[in-house]
């Protein structure tokens, strides 16, 4: 099976909120224009839909975007950064390659997709969203 | 030495703590947090003992991990990784042995704090669980007794203090005045060990 996101970098969503996470994907997805777009995947809430960060929804993102080129996880705030580090220093929670992107959330995943979207690496997609941090908006 | 059983007894007079204390937990993390410390904690020490009975695992170290690993996927708010590393990386640093000294027991414990400060990236004075769990692990080469004193003093004496870390950080000078609800729980989870040890 083909979907054309074969080594394309995976990018996983984590908020505190179910709402916030679907809808910033769907918004970087949006943005990223026409064509084939990275697999993107949002963890928001708990599992049973409240607010606060579950460890299960976001291994579970991170698997359904694995496409073998290395997962970047983008966070809100608190228990959801807090819950991604922990995993990622288990060793064995998320797929290999995945790491924590220090970026925005909003700005981030935008420039994350759209640059995970042309094929480029995860260093390249890692650097793309943390320089969201530099856009000033005075 | 502490066996298995001395450990699988912390456990449990943990969550049995904690569910005795979850609504004063909640009640301390209203004025400066989300108001959710004592039920998520509460949620996760249940799941640990549920694993517990239904694992049986046999050595220290795997208990403790095997509770961390429990906190993380249960408990939803920052408390659940930042316990679960401190039972997790205590339980790593106790590896298979099936007794251990209380001195063995201060390191691992020692090293657990090193791995929540470098998670949370807390220090002491920060009005966070470090500021329980510090003292504790000082006093621990002591005796438990010591280290549950130690840790109760070090949660009350996060009350003058200004919140640098989490949510009540967000608050700057308001969050001065309140007891800090993670060294709260610090402070029983270091005084379940003295139930434990039937001291």
């Amino acid at each position: 099976m083909s979907d054309g996101t074969e080594n394309l970098v995976g990018i996983v969503l984590v908020s505190h909120s179910p709402a916030v996470a679907e809808s910033v994907a769907t918004l970087a997805k949006a943005l990223s224009g026409g064509g084939t777009t990275a697999p993107i995947a949002a963890a928001g809430g708990t599992v049973d839909g409240g607010f606060g960060t579950s460890s299960e929804l976001v291994s579970a993102a991170a698997a359904s975007v694995d496409r073998g080129a290395g997962v970047a996880i983008l966070m809100d705030l608190g228990s959801a950064v807090l819950t991604v580090k922990a995993l990622l220093a288990e060793g064995d929670e998320l797929p290999p390659n995945t790491r924590a992107v220090d970026a925005p959330f909003v700005e981030g995943a935008v420039a994350a997709m759209v640059t995970a979207s042309t094929g480029a690496d995860l260093a390249a997609v890692e650097a793309a969203a943390g320089e969201a941090y530099s856009y000033r908006k005075e | 030495m502490l066996d298995a059983d001395f450990f699988r007894r912390w456990m449990t007079a943990a969550a049995a703590s904690v569910d005795r204390e979850a609504e004063r937990l909640t009640a301390l993390d209203s004025p400066i947090g989300d108001a959710d410390h004592g039920s998520n904690l509460q949620r996760g020490f249940r799941a640990v003992t549920a694993t517990l009975e239904k694992e049986a695992p046999d050595t220290p170290g795997a208990i403790l991990q095997l509770a961390g690993r429990q906190l993380i996927s249960t408990v939803g708010g920052a408390s659940g990784p930042l316990y679960g590393t401190l039972l997790r990386r205590t339980g790593k640093a106790l590896g298979d042995a099936t007794e251990v000294t209380e001195q063995q027991l201060t390191d691992a414990v020692r090293e657990g704090v090193d791995a929540v400060m470098a998670l949370g990236g807390a220090a002491p004075g920060d009005k966070t669980m470090i500021d329980a769990l510090v003292p504790a692990v000082d006093a621990l080469a002591t005796s438990f007794r010591a280290a549950a004193a130690a840790a109760e003093e070090g949660a009350v004496a996060t009350i003058p203090l200004q919140a640098r870390k989490g949510r009540a950080s967000y608050l700057g000078e308001r969050s001065i005045g309140h007891q800090d609800p993670g060294a709260t729980s610090s402070a029983l989870l270091i005084a379940a060990l003295v139930e434990a040890s039937g001291e």
